[in-house]
Formats: C-alpha cells, sequence, structure tokens
C-alpha cells in the first residue's frame, strides 16, 4: 500500500487558526482512497527526514515566528529542492511570508526568509481580516478567511495563486492572492483552507501520488463532497 | 457633579426606554463623555471594595459563585448581571441601582470584565482584588493574539491594591507579576486530565509542570461526577456541587480563595457550605425541561471551552445538537473548530446555525455522524428537541446560545 509522508513544519509554533484541519483533510482524503498517509511533524533543530511527498506549513504568532527563523533558514535549501522538483507544497500566512526572501517588520527590521518564492512582505499600517473569496484559473472559487498584516508583493515573474473576488489578498491592491510556483501554493487563506476546497487537497495529493509513481496514471477516485460543497458555499455568501 | 450625573444618566435611561431602542450601554455612555470620574467615586466608597474578575474563558460562572457565597456572608454584592462587561455597561447598572440622592446601598462589587476592558477599567477606578482565570485561545479575529492578552491581564494586575488570585496551573497567568499573590490550583492527577491551552495544540503534550509548583491556597484534589475535594491549609472539605464541568469545578477553587482574601476571618467550611447549591449561570449549563426532557445549554466561545466542555459531556445516553453563528459576539472566523477534538463525541443530531454546514464537515473529518443539517435554528431547535425522550445537550455559540435560550426558555415549547 502506498503511504504519503507529509511533512508538517513546525507544528509547535506555526498552528494557528485551525491549520490542523489542513493536515486532517490531506490525511483523511488519502485514507479515504485507500492511501496511507503518514503526518511527520518537524521542530526546530530536528533531522530533516528523508521522504516528504507533501509539504505544510502554517501561520504562527510573532513569538512563535521569532523562534523557527533562524532553523528554516538552515533547512531552506532542502525544502527549495524539494520544491524545485515539484514536491506539492502548501503554506499559509506566516510561512508564506518566510518561504518569501524577506519580511521587514514595521520598525525597518529585514527578516530574511527561505527564497523559495520569488516574493517580498512588509508589515502594513493595518490587520486585513475577514472572509475572503477568489477565483484561481486551476481550481475556480476558492473561499477563506484571512488575518495578516504583512502586505505582499510577487515578482513580475511569479503567478498568483487567484485573483480576488471580496476581500484584500496579497496586498489589498494588486488583486493578487497567494502565489502559484510548480507545485507550490502559498497563501493567505485560512478557513482553513483545505476542507472547504477540497480541489485544492486533492490537487496536492494526486501530484504527491504522482511523484510516487512517475510510470502510472493517477486517477483520483470521487468522494461525496456534498457537505464539503454546501460549507463552501455558505462560506462564500458570508459577507466579508 | 455626581448628583447631576445621577440625573442625566436615568434620564437618558428613561429616555432610552420610552424609545424603546432599550441599550443598556447608552446611559452609561452619556456620562462616561460627561463625567469621566463617576464610576470612580462611586465605586471607591464601597467598604469591601472592588473586585475584577477576568479570563478568556469561565468568567461569568465565577463571577456568580463570588457573588453568590460573598452574599451569603451578609455583604451586600454589587455584581454586572447582564454581563455586559464593558466600562459603560457597568456604569448603566450603577445608574440603576443608585437612588437619586446618590445613594448606592452595596459593601462590594464583583465585575467580570473580558482582558481589555479590565485594563481600561483599573485606569479609571482602583480595584482591590483581581481575580484570574486562564488565558486561552479566543476565536482569534476578536483580541488577537495570546500574548498579547496576557500583557493585558499583567496590566490589570499592576493595579491591585490588596491581591491577585491567580490560577497557578496556566503558565501565562501563573507568571503575571503583583504586589500581593495568591494561587488556586490543581493535584497533580487532576492536572493530568485537563487541556491547557498549549497540550490543546499539542495533542501528545500531556499538561505536566516543568518546575514546582507555586504553593496553592485552594487545591481541587478531586473530582469524582458532582462531588468535588478542595484542600485548604492541609484540610481536605468535600462538596456535591450542582454546576457541571471539571472547569466549573476547578473555577470554584478560585472563587473560594478570592472570598477567603476578601473576608479573612470567615473559616473555609463557611464558604464551602453553600457552594453546592449554586447553579449555571446564564447558558453555561443550565438545564430546561422542553417537553418533559432535560435539555441542557452549553455555551460555547473558543477552542479551550469547547474542548473542556467535550471533555465533561460525552455521555452516549445523550442527544446532541451543535449551533455554530459567526456574527460579531461569535467572531467572525470559524477556523477554531479546527482546534477542537470531537472524536470523543457519540454521535450528532443536529447541526445548526448560519455555519451549520462547516460545523457537519468539521465532524464528517473526525468520523462524527451528522443526522441533520438545517441553518434555521428556531426549526433545528424545535425537531431536536421532540425527537426522542432521550435528555438533550447543545453546544452554542454566543448569539446561537442567546437564539435557543429564548426558544426553550418560552411558554412555547414546554
Amino acid at each position: 500500500m502506498t503511504t504519503i509522508n507529509i511533512l508538517h513544519l513546525y507544528p509547535h509554533e506555526m498552528n494557528l487558526y485551525g491549520d490542523h484541519g489542513n493536515i486532517l483533510t490531506l490525511v483523511r482524503r488519502l485514507e479515504w482512497r485507500g492511501y496511507k498517509a503518514k503526518v511527520i511533524p518537524y521542530e526546530p533543530g530536528d533531522p530533516f527526514p528523508r521522504d516528504v511527498d507533501i509539504i505544510f506549513g502554517g501561520g504562527g504568532h510573532d513569538s512563535g515566528q521569532n523562534k523557527i527563523e533562524e532553523d528554516l533558514l538552515e533547512i531552506g535549501p532542502k525544502l527549495k529542492k524539494l520544491v524545485e522538483n515539484e514536491t506539492p507544497c502548501l503554506v499559509i500566512c506566516g510561512l508564506y511570508q518566510l518561504f518569501g526572501r524577506s519580511f521587514k517588520t514595521s520598525d525597518g527590521h529585514m527578516i530574511r526568509g527561505a527564497g523559495i518564492l520569488n516574493l517580498e512582505t512588509e508589515a502594513g499600517p493595518e490587520r486585513l481580516i475577514g472572509n475572503i473569496v477568489i477565483n484561481s484559473e486551476t481550481f475556480g472559487e476558492v473561499v477563506g478567511y484571512e488575518n495578516h498584516s504583512g502586505l505582499t508583493t510577487l515578482d513580475n515573474s511569479e503567478e498568483c495563486f487567484g485573483k480576488v473576488v471580496s476581500g484584500a489578498g496579497n496586498n489589498g491592491k494588486d488583486q493578487g492572492e497567494g502565489c502559484f510556483y510548480k507545485n507550490c501554493i502559498g497563501t493567505y487563506l485560512h478557513g482553513p483552507i483545505l476542507p472547504k476546497n477540497p480541489k485544492v487537497a486533492d490537487f496536492l495529493i494526486e501530484k504527491a501520488l504522482a511523484r510516487k509513481s512517475p510510470n502510472t496514471k493517477i486517477k483520483l477516485k470521487a468522494l461525496d463532497d456534498t457537505i464539503e460543497e454546501s460549507a463552501h458555499k455558505s462560506a462564500a455568501s458570508r459577507p466579508r | 457633579m455626581e448628583r447631576l450625573s445621577i440625573v442625566l444618566g436615568k434620564g437618558v435611561r428613561a429616555l432610552a426606554k420610552i424609545r424603546g431602542t432599550g441599550g443598556s450601554a447608552l446611559p452609561g455612555l452619556v456620562i462616561e463623555k460627561t463625567n469621566p470620574d463617576f464610576l470612580r467615586h462611586i465605586l471607591s466608597k464601597l467598604p469591601y471594595g472592588v473586585i475584577v474578575i477576568s479570563g478568556t474563558n469561565g468568567k461569568t460562572t465565577t463571577t456568580k459563585i463570588v457573588s453568590e457565597l460573598l452574599t451569603k456572608q451578609g455583604l451586600k454584592v454589587f455584581t454586572n448581571k447582564t454581563g455586559s462587561n464593558f466600562v459603560r455597561g457597568v456604569i448603566s447598572e450603577v445608574l440603576e441601582d443608585i437612588s437619586i440622592t446618590g445613594k448606592f446601598d452595596y459593601d462590594i462589587a464583583v465585575l467580570e470584565l473580558d482582558e481589555a476592558h479590565a485594563v481600561k477599567f483599573c485606569e479609571k477606578v482602583p480595584i482591590n482584588y483581581a481575580l484570574i482565570l486562564n488565558v486561552q485561545r479566543d476565536q482569534l479575529d476578536r483580541f488577537g493574539e495570546i500574548d498579547h492578552t496576557a500583557d493585558l491581564l499583567q496590566k490589570v494586575a499592576n493595579n491591585v491594591s490588596k491581591c491577585a488570585i491567580l490560577n497557578r496551573e496556566d503558565p501565562r497567568v501563573s507568571k503575571i507579576q503583583a504586589k500581593n499573590r495568591k494561587f488556586f490550583g490543581l493535584s497533580e492527577k487532576l492536572l493530568k486530565t485537563f487541556p491547557s491551552d498549549d497540550s490543546l495544540l499539542d495533542k501528545d503534550k500531556e499538561a505536566i509542570r516543568k518546575s514546582k509548583p507555586q504553593k496553592a491556597e485552594v487545591i481541587l484534589s478531586k473530582l469524582k461526577g458532582q462531588v468535588a475535594e478542595y484542600e485548604i491549609g492541609g484540610q481536605k472539605f468535600s462538596c456535591d456541587l450542582t454546576l457541571k464541568g471539571v472547569y466549573n469545578a476547578f473555577n470554584a477553587a478560585g472563587a473560594l480563595a478570592l472570598c477567603m482574601e476578601v473576608l479573612p476571618d470567615v473559616p473555609a467550611s463557611e464558604f464551602i457550605k453553600y457552594l453546592d447549591c449554586i447553579e449555571s449561570a446564564f447558558g453555561r449549563g443550565e438545564i430546561f425541561k422542553v417537553n418533559g426532557v432535560d435539555v441542557e445549554l452549553l455555551l460555547v466561545k473558543n477552542p479551550a471551552a469547547f474542548q473542556l466542555s467535550l471533555a465533561s459531556f460525552t455521555d452516549p445516553n445523550y442527544d446532541y445538537m451543535i449551533a455554530i453563528n459567526d456574527k460579531t459576539a461569535d467572531g467572525h472566523d470559524v477556523s477554531w473548530l479546527w482546534n477542537v477534538d470531537f472524536s470523543k463525541l457519540p454521535h450528532v443530531s443536529y447541526t445548526t446555525g448560519i455555519r451549520a454546514s462547516d460545523m457537519a464537515l468539521r465532524l464528517k473529518y473526525d468520523g462524527i455522524s451528522v443526522d441533520f443539517i438545517r441553518e434555521d435554528i428556531a426549526s433545528a431547535t424545535s425537531d431536536f428537541t421532540t425527537s426522542s425522550k432521550k435528555p438533550k445537550r447543545i453546544f452554542a455559540t454566543y448569539t446561537a446560545m442567546l437564539e435557543i435560550r429564548k426558544l426553550i426558555s418560552g411558554k412555547s415549547l414546554i
């Protein structure tokens, strides 16, 4: 039986806003299709696991972020190699920012990021909070909840994850939300994002399976997503 | 100046009532603007002073326990019973109780204030005691971050003139500094069964003490069913509680420690003896009879409160309904539902409220089946409470709780 190894980056410090739900969604949707899922929690100083099929990282508060910055720079090259080799990856909020080149804090201090995604973030004057709906070329409508003060700008070469329909997105100006590079999705969408957007979850799963067995054609078994769709619809209809 | 404010405030109150705007905060707002010293002048005259009770969870029930225990000892207690825990809400309640001649016939004020408002209150009114229960993750979009909340409570403690009573088992609370600190706590054995905020995030991590605990005045040492045992000054006291839930039994330890500070000459047994008959506060485990069946209504505001409720209330002989709204008082962001582990729930009959589907989805991923998903709270409540002869439990966010309480406490269903 195929086992998919999910690397969970810094679950202790970077686990705000129900991000645990994203891991749970990946695990269940693999299990429901007869695969095995193994979640590997990674904390600062841990040995970096050898087999990684999906990378996941969430957001944290400032004190948590400080504790992982240094370690992230250390393992940055390993993560970058995985992403470049098309390992599916989902990073949210805090780790989305730190997957970029840099984060400039409100007092002008520069924090170096892992440099995996070509983007930069700086602290904004206010928190951007509320329900958000975006439209993605690959996934269609994606719903979530954003809560961030960082303003992110992508290099021209980078593609955003989706266009903002309602909400702020990366910076509240250019209509872009998140970043989509190879099989790596960076986004501000909590909610958590995966349960209510099962297409995104299945994308990560399908890419992981495809990398695992390069010579077989992967066709994911369809699941009954009635409740997922209904929760998606109700989230999309909520005011900002 | 006070006399003028009283007349003005009472006038605004009467007008607001006539106009039917009913907002309990309006008279308070007017006085707050015209006479910022009003509350300080009135409350600082109280012979036993002012108590502030704060923390993320358990404020309302604990305030009720403290008020009732002190009342039993003969004190006239002023408390913000409508739960309007803003400064202006407190002013409005003072206006209601004060006579037109300025007579405010109370011995002590016991006030429930949330963290942010407690700080604002302390800037205006000197406080004598503070009881700080816990710092847990709220719905996140309301207060922001947990470390910030702990800072707010430190500011409250800085203003305490007599004593701050602190939960020694909460790492963010036990490190709060104050002129005079007293602690309440749990026995080693009970501590392990208690989910702390950090152990909520770290599923495998048991709550264990990293260092020698602070000496506690009152320890909840045992809890078997409804029988709680408190250890006070080396003596053990047992008490058959009406209040349900381990967290209520624990918060009662804080309430006892506080009462013993306020009335040091009263022996602990005098407080304990009245603890058993205290009932749940508004929507916090209240039990209603609907069609001859017990329906228990439990407010759940955040992951810690929900998890603690689930730790106490997952009896398979009950039917369950969960009501989730996402209005401002509930928190707009429902992500927090994913930080709660529902796997111990036997089965859920209904999910309801604006986010009924979100709740059902959350349960699906914990392998819990749901019979009906129905957004409309009135119809779900009506069908749920008449569905069987089994006792019922309803977990509800704030605005959903208010709506359901109205439905099941009204005559139509009973």
